[in-house]
């Protein structure tokens, strides 16, 4: 380098050229071609992609898929089907005694809520949008529970179906609170981890022992 | 004659100096508290109530009202401000609670656990847990209880939830409220050593009502006795938690006042026990066994098919 020290660029010669830089220019012409796409392929690809995360949660492994592209759909879903199938048909009764579709839909989606805030106020680098996304998501499993507690209990109410509905509940709450602290853990520091999934388990917590004290009038 | 005055105030001085030429150390000091109360007890001479020094932590009150102040320097409005309280990791959660179920007499709860770093995840989740487990022990005793009554229902009470909740975030955050206006009203009138931040308020409160978790899931059991045994032993736990908080900072005040503080406070802290008790889990003694009607019916029975 030492012969380049004599060089020097006079100031009335105009140093010109081009510089292009190569710009992945896929995004416009996939915007624009999504106009133009028939409606059947927009829902399928969301439908699914909704059910590609369903598929993460019932076997989970630590991908980021359910992370990267988070949506909510999934949740809404999942909490309309379990509030409803939580209606006992009580329009009658005054004091049921079960919760109303509005108080299961408010203490899935303020429950998550409040969980999401708890993670990011402990200094958890998950954003706000994707730990909703994944909890909501991870009610699947207790969601399958209803369905199961409905049919059993449409066989009989006695104690092996109260037995069975135990278990079969116990199984999903476990399954939900493992599948959804897999995808959580990892944002969280190191030793506060357990302060996180406690929440997390006692919102699964109740959700389950709503499903587990259904009773069909 | 003037110079051991002179010193104090240099090392005044000095200490303001330091703080406010490097706020770092701070936080330092807030992991290595030991070292700090033992240089000021060396340069302050403190003469009197040395043996109170656990309890009131006179040394070390000053430094951390300082710290207090130097910690929470984010606006309001921002969320690295409420980050501050959550600044607590397992093992201190962990030590908290410990310290709330197993009083050690003569330690203040504030002085030894909290150390000017007050968390707000123990009282709100401590208040969660309780309301649920209430809830949930609350319906589990009363199935058992009217398990086999022909007229009884299983209703799953949802509608108590709401009232727990209300009840218990009620308490744990008004009373705090009310106690640490009580207290700041009373400083500004006598000069007390020993006053506390509402968060710390707030944190003692949180963390004393963390051993009516297992009490209520204990009160399942339908026995009468057990259950106010039980509730005595609780109550005995989390007031003596409170009242040695308490007692230093309102022992300094006309003793009349200050027993007044001191028993309204064990006084509440029953009444919520209480009302739970009574509002949640059905008394167990309604459940007398066998009315005399179905072996009546079934003697009429035998004899007319005879």
């Amino acid at each position: 380098f030492a012969g380049l020290a004599d060089v020097s660029i006079s100031e009335d010669i105009p140093v010109e050229g081009e510089i292009t830089v190569p710009v992945g220019s896929r995004s416009p012409d996939e915007d624009y071609s999504t106009l133009d796409e028939p409606v059947r392929d927009t829902i399928l690809r969301d439908l699914k992609a909704v059910g590609k995360k369903f598929v993460h949660v019932m076997y989970p492994k630590k991908s980021s898929a359910l992370l990267r592209d988070w949506d909510l759909w999934g949740p809404l879903v999942l909490c309309v089907s379990l509030a409803l199938m939580l209606q006992g048909g009580a329009a009658d009764s005054k004091d049921d005694g079960g919760p109303q579709f509005a108080e299961v839909f408010v203490i899935i989606w303020f429950g998550a809520v409040v969980i999401t805030l708890n993670s990011k106020l402990l200094g958890g680098t998950i954003s706000f949008f994707q730990s909703l996304c994944v909890l909501g998501y991870c009610v699947l499993p207790l969601t399958v529970a209803m369905l199961v507690c409905r049919l059993v209990l449409l066989a009989g109410s006695g104690t092996v179906s109260f037995i069975i509905r135990l278990l079969v509940v116990a199984a999903m709450f476990g399954w939900s609170t493992l599948a959804s602290t897999a995808f959580l853990a990892d944002s969280q520091p190191p030793n506060r981890k357990a302060l996180v999934v406690y929440p997390i388990s006692l919102f699964y917590f109740v959700i389950s022992w709503m499903i587990l004290t259904f009773t069909p009038q | 004659l003037a110079s051991p005055v002179m010193y104090l105030f240099a090392e005044f001085d000095d200490a303001a100096n330091l703080l406010a030429a490097n706020p770092d150390a701070t936080t330092i000091s807030i992991d290595e508290p030991v070292e700090i109360p033992k240089n000021q007890r060396g340069r302050l001479q403190e003469t009197g109530r040395e043996e109170d020094d656990e309890l009131l932590g006179t040394d070390d009150s000053d430094k951390t009202e300082l710290l207090a102040g130097q910690k929470k320097s984010a606006p309001f409005w921002t969320f690295e401000y409420y980050q501050t309280f959550f600044d607590v990791d397992t093992y201190q959660v962990l030590d908290r609670i410990k310290g709330s179920v197993f009083p050690v007499p003569g330690k203040n709860f504030v002085r030894l656990y909290i150390r000017s770093n007050p968390d707000l995840y123990g009282p709100f989740w401590i208040c969660a847990t309780l309301v649920f487990t209430i809830a949930v022990s609350g319906n589990l005793s009363n199935f058992f209880i009217h398990l086999g009554k022909p007229t009884y229902r299983y209703v799953p009470e949802f509608r108590k939830v709401s009232i727990a909740a209300t009840t218990i975030y009620a308490y744990a955050w008004l009373v705090p409220l009310a106690l640490w206006g009580f207290l700041m009203w009373r400083n500004s009138k006598v000069m007390n050593i020993v006053s506390y931040s509402f968060l710390e308020i707030v944190c003692v409160y949180g963390y004393s009502l963390f051993v009516y978790i297992p009490t209520a899931i204990l009160w399942i059991i339908p026995q009468k006795v057990v259950r106010w045994v039980l509730m005595v032993f609780s109550l005995c736990l989390s007031g003596s938690v409170l009242v040695m908080t308490f007692w230093p900072a309102v022992r300094d005040d006309n003793r009349r006042i200050a027993l007044a503080t001191v028993v309204t406070i064990v006084l509440l802290h029953a009444l919520l026990a209480v009302g739970c008790l009574a509002y949640f889990f059905d008394a167990p003694e309604l459940d007398f066994p066998a009315p005399t009607t179905p072996t009546y019916n079934g003697t009429i029975g035998i004899t007319k098919s005879h």
